[in-house]
């Protein structure tokens, strides 16, 4: 199957695996809070094609998307989104803290920018082995405006660290607009002040964001340090479950509907005559069913027992 | 009195304190348009503007020190956390400058500051949305710590709070956000209406046989326990410290004089805790009124898990509080 295919399969299930979950959670079948990153899967499936099975990713709160484009097991990430047993986290993290570390995927972060400097550190160890790999840090726009963002920068900067700082500029943190939060215009500007490139990608194009991943993986790669890339996109949905999105017009996501990644990237797959509608369709059918599978895995799966609650806090205690 | 509910007598103190002084104004991540998290300030930006209601970049750390800096300068920040997890983020402005700038630097450096924030757990928020870090604060000499249980006691302490010269952490419960009940009305002539002092405890019930202390979200849940407790003919004293730093020993050891028997409920993990501090002020001063030992309940000592069936074990409840109870009553006679 041609890769452009595969990524856009993979745009589709991340859509659609948001979509589904966050019907759950408005049923009340899923418990808690989701962040759902529907409009951005052209940055998490172009920067995971770019990687190695060897680099390490560290995610964010809206990390869903991220995790299924690394080949997370959505039946394991259902089952935690649902609190049971089988889930990644055994149900103990919920939506924003599952991962694999089989994958090099560290897991999502509940604290705004709190994975910025692990990613550093994972770099750092990387360096010093000498490995031809990477750690890839993910961040909003928002968290760019952390204290651990800019430590982090500098420290990569200073160690010329093998880290892919990219951060999804999604136009909003919660209700707060960029331009309200932030200094400058450009997140990606924000590199030059650590002495290392930083580009800014039109973030809803999976080729463009590959492109700039794949250029500065090798660039960390031959020992010239960091990169920062900015993938300008935008958050279809609310921030999370409920928001009611007063802080922006209707207007405003008609028209960022009109930059759908997965609309626009179907349309150039068809025209370019790498899919046709009934291919399309086809992919669509496959997608559901393979959701439809690990929504009855989760149902079907026990809840943790209660009484392993304590279990597993350290090494000599392993649930 | 009106009955409204703990987050809109949040919402009253502010505005009122906002109206009262020109100086007084919030900071906080989306508390704008967006009203915050919980909703809590929903409406404010509209009468007061953006100005006086701050939205801030997210940067935790550099928004206490902001607000402690524009409170050495003379006005009366009121910070909003989003949630109480993330002010770890914010620990070294609270503790290493806010808490020791009057003892070191005398009067001269006066920090009105108030950082409001929601706690615990109960909504499957998981580990970094869900905790109690008050036993932290309360551990700092030169900060002030209130746990509000009821609207009246939030809505009165957070006008004390915000009126006070020094640095309060005033810590709010997600769970009581909906809770209805009295508060206190502005009263445009009497600008002291309905406000506390910190410090002082309040006895939510009273019994005599067992004393039940509390604070923010467990207070209800004891009150529970207590009303389950009298169908048996137990009659349980409630204890709800509302404010933990200041503490009020008195009330509290008055309490325990009288029962003689204590249990001590806390929703943060039990090691360390402020449940620990409370039962060490008991031994050390009325050991020879208890029939029993101090009981703590508590959270177990590990993060607070996302899933509904470990949330629920986790968090003590009305039922376990019953059941302690009667067992230490039966231990006692
Ligand atoms: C330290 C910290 N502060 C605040 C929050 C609450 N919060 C969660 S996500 C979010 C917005 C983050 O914005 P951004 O980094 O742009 O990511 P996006 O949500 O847009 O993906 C906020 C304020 C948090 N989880 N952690
Ligand atoms: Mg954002």
């Amino acid at each position: 199957m041609d890769e452009n295919v595969e990524y856009y399969r993979q745009m589709l299930l991340i859509r659609l695996f948001e979509q589904r979950v966050e019907q759950l959670f408005t049923e009340g079948v899923i418990r808690g809070t989701m962040h759902p990153c529907t409009g951005q899967e052209a940055v998490a499936v172009g920067v995971m094609a770019a990687l190695s099975p060897s680099d390490y990713i560290t995610s964010t709160h809206r990390g869903h998307g991220h995790f299924l484009a690394r080949g997370g097991d959505p039946r394991l990430m259902m089952a935690e989104l649902f609190g049971k047993k089988t889930g990644y986290s055994g149900g103990r993290g919920g939506s924003q803290l599952m991962g694999d570390y089989s994958l090099g995927f560290l897991g999502g972060n509940g604290i705004t920018g709190g994975s910025i400097p692990v990613a550093t550190g994972v770099g750092l160890s990387l360096k010093r082995r000498q490995q031809d790999a990477v750690a890839v840090c993910f961040f909003g726009d928002g968290a760019s405006n952390q204290g651990t963002f800019h430590e982090s920068l500098n420290m990569a900067g200073l160690w010329d660290l093998p880290v892919l700082y990219v951060c999804e500029n999604n136009a909003y943190a919660m209700s707060t607009p960029v331009h309200q939060a932030l200094s400058i215009e450009n997140v990606a500007d924000r590199a030059g002040a650590y002495g290392f490139p930083g580009v800014s990608v039109d973030g809803n194009d999976v080729s463009a964001v590959r492109k700039a991943v794949v250029e500065a993986r090798a660039r960390a790669c031959r020992g010239k340090g960091p990169s920062l890339i900015e993938c300008k996109t935008y958050r279809l949905s609310g921030h999370s479950r409920g928001d009611q999105r007063r802080y922006r017009s209707a207007e405003e996501e008609q028209k960022a509907w009109q930059q759908d990644p997965i609309r626009r990237f179907r349309e150039k797959l068809e025209s370019e005559g790498f899919m046709d509608p009934d291919g399309t369709d086809q992919l669509q059918h496959e997608v559901q069913q393979q959701l439809e599978q690990a929504e009855q895995f989760a149902r079907e799966s026990s809840f943790p027992d209660p009484d392993d609650l304590e279990k597993g806090l350290y090494a000599t205690d392993q649930l | 009195m009106r009955q409204i509910s703990y987050s809109d007598a949040i919402r009253e103190a502010l505005t009122e304190e906002l109206r009262r002084d020109e100086d007084v104004f919030l900071m906080g991540e989306d508390i704008g348009a967006y009203g915050g998290a919980f909703g809590v300030t929903r409406g404010l930006i509209d009468e007061f503007g953006a100005e006086r209601v701050m939205d801030t970049p997210i940067s935790e750390g550099t928004t206490a020190g902001a607000a402690i800096g524009a409170a050495l300068e003379g006005r009366r920040p009121v910070v909003e956390f989003m949630f109480m997890d993330f002010i770890a983020l914010a620990a070294d402005q609270l503790l290493n400058q806010a808490a020791k700038l009057r003892y070191v630097f005398g009067e001269q450096a006066s920090c009105p500051l108030v950082i409001r924030t929601p706690t615990g757990g109960g909504r499957c928020y998981g580990p970094t949305h869900s905790q109690s870090l008050e036993a932290w604060f309360v551990h700092v000499p030169g900060l002030k710590v209130i746990a509000p249980a009821t609207p009246y006691d939030a809505k009165s302490l957070l006008k004390t709070a915000v009126r006070d010269p020094d640095p309060v952490l005033f810590l709010e419960h997600k769970m009581l956000y909906k809770q209805q009940g009295q508060v206190a009305d502005d009263d445009e002539h009497d600008d002291c209406r309905g406000i506390l002092p910190l410090g002082e405890a309040r006895i939510a019930r009273e019994g005599q046989d067992i004393t039940i202390v509390a604070w923010s979200g467990m207070t209800r849940e004891a009150e529970k326990a207590a009303e389950e407790l009298e169908k048996s003919d137990v009659e349980a004293e409630v204890v709800d410290m509302r404010t933990l730093s200041p503490m009020d020993t008195e009330t509290l050891l008055a309490s325990v004089r009288k029962t003689g028997c204590v249990l001590i409920v806390q929703e943060a993990p039990r090691t360390g805790g402020v449940g620990g501090e409370i039962s060490a002020r008991i031994s050390e001063n009325i050991y020879e009124y208890l029939d029993a030992p101090v009981r703590r309940l508590a959270s177990p000592d590990v993060p607070f898990p996302a899933s509904p069936v470990l949330e629920e074990r986790m968090i003590p409840d009305k039922n376990r509080i019953v059941e302690v109870a009667v067992e230490m009553l039966e231990e006692g006679i």
